[in-house]
């Protein structure tokens, strides 16, 4: 009886020490959860492991619209970082208190593109097409819930062509479904954000504009580290490190300028 | 209720008849293509039979967003589907009230076909059999016999397509592209006001949902259970 015992407890020992020790590696390997705007995604998956590759923290992506996130944050998802795609969410957070106070920053500015892949409007401008209204369905985003909708909308109002073009204007839930309906044929041309199409994932457009910023509200991307995070020092870490030149020159690279 | 509480409720009603009319139109299409569907299906002894009942059940599989996403290529211009209506009409089919039925038909199938099948599956094939012995054509049994006995699978097979459309979402999203009026159903039309923070409008148009599809599913329910009693 004791023979048999006798292991058993040398077992259980072993376990404690086992598990000792994982929770010794869990302390030296931090890990950040970053909820990120979905355009930006695949940028911040490349930024993340680039920060993980120099500091061994561990950053995992939550992605959806700016909008589903925020509603998450307020309502206690369990996230260190919000990268939004704009500068209202950010900021109503730092103000109702889910966000700590003077970490927000603007970490990229996005830039607007009329964009189109049909063939008959090949070596056209896109801009002569926009003015004379020679299509059949426009895309822009959302107004109501995308930054970059807002800014196709500002563009529009200031060529005074609000009016006309809301009549074949679809509107994208997302720049992503905007892009889609563009990609697919589907719309004539579209407002697109230039971090899209600058992957080279897409064939070359029958036309692009690229819309000059003063004509639109700026479309201000900013992160803030949020209140409920456990990991205040690592947040501001990353925060620091999205504005080292190093991530400058990627997110130029992505498609955004930065203003500094 | 303050004023631009009223407003807000009172923007909701567009949304929502857009809604109400969409679901009706998909009910009304579905019971006449998946009636025949159906009866084949409960009829059948093909070997193909299996392949197309996977078929039917294909859009409960396909997350809306996705089969959202295809529809959007075939119905578009250059879809298959979309470019003959395009020689055929002038117009596209995407983002269109049109284009709504028609994806709608098709992510609300599996719950028209499915009930009227086992409604017709259940009834013994005696009564049918005695039919064609008295003279019946087979499309005469199939009216006389076959849908008087299978009227609940009628009734299960409306009010759930109509439910099912009333309540759909993601395959608007994709292929109706928010359009006031035309596309901008209900569901929509609250996404809009909770990606934009109004949160108590959201409400409000979500209520007014709850209630509209309450009254009209138990009023359904109560012409099925009069029609089964007498």
């Amino acid at each position: 009886m004791r023979n048999k015992l006798l292991p058993m407890r040398c077992n259980f020992q072993t376990m404690v020490l086992i598990a000792m020790c994982w929770s010794g590696v869990a302390m030296a390997n931090d890990s950040l959860t970053i909820a990120v705007a979905s355009n930006f995604t695949r940028t911040a998956a490349e930024i993340a492991a680039n920060f993980t590759a120099m500091t061994d923290v561990n950053v995992r992506i939550s992605a959806g619209s700016s909008g589903k996130l925020y509603a998450q944050i307020v309502n206690g998802a369990p996230y260190d970082i919000y990268l939004a795609a704009d500068d209202i969410r950010p900021e109503l957070l730092e103000r109702s208190g889910h966000a700590v106070m003077g970490t927000r920053i603007t970490y990229a500015i996005g830039a607007l593109v009329l964009w189109s892949q049909d063939a008959t409007l090949e070596g056209r401008d896109c801009r002569e097409i926009l003015q004379d209204g020679t299509y059949t369905h426009i895309a822009l985003a959302n107004p109501l819930t995308a930054p970059y909708g807002l800014a196709a909308r500002d563009v529009l109002i200031g060529a005074g062509l609000w009016e006309a073009v809301s009549k074949r204007a679809v509107y994208g839930e997302n720049i992503s479904q905007t892009l889609q309906f563009v990609a697919t044929g589907n719309a004539t041309l579209g407002f697109v954000a230039r971090s899209q199409v600058v992957s080279g994932r897409f064939d070359e457009p029958s036309c692009a504009w690229s819309v000059p910023t003063h004509l639109h509200t700026e479309l201000n991307h900013q992160a803030v580290v949020l209140s409920g995070s456990k990991k205040q020092r690592v947040a501001r870490q990353f925060l620091q490190y999205l504005q080292s030149p190093e991530v400058i020159e990627l997110l130029q690279r992505h498609g955004y300028t930065i203003s500094r | 209720m303050t004023e631009s509480a009223l407003e807000s409720t009172l923007s909701g009603f567009g949304p929502l008849w857009l809604s109400a009319q969409l679901a009706l139109i998909t009910a009304v299409l579905l019971i006449a293509i998946g009636a025949p569907v159906a009866w084949w299906l409960s009829q059948s002894t093909s070997r193909w039979k299996p392949a197309i009942q996977a078929v039917v059940a294909m859009p409960i599989v396909l997350p809306p967003t996705v089969l959202g996403f295809y529809l959007l290529i075939l119905l578009g211009p250059n879809g298959a589907l979309g470019s003959w209506w395009v020689e055929m009409t002038g117009s596209a089919l995407t983002f269109s009230f049109t284009g709504l039925v028609i994806a709608s038909c098709v992510y609300s199938l599996p719950f028209a076909v499915q009930p009227m099948q086992n409604a017709f599956e259940s009834i013994s094939r005696t009564s049918l059999e005695a039919a064609w012995t008295l003279g019946a054509s087979k499309t005469d049994a199939f009216f006389t016999i076959a849908v008087p006995l299978s009227l609940r699978g009628f009734v299960s097979a409306a009010v759930l397509s109509f439910a099912h459309t009333l309540g759909e979402f993601g395959v608007v999203l994709m292929v109706g592209g928010n359009i006031p009026g035309e596309t901008r159903v209900i569901s929509i039309a609250i996404y809009d006001q909770v990606e934009s923070m109004n949160y108590a409008a959201a409400h409000r148009m979500s209520l007014l949902l709850i209630v509209f599809a309450f009254v009209i599913l138990v009023a359904m329910y109560l012409v099925n259970r009069r029609s089964q009693l007498q």
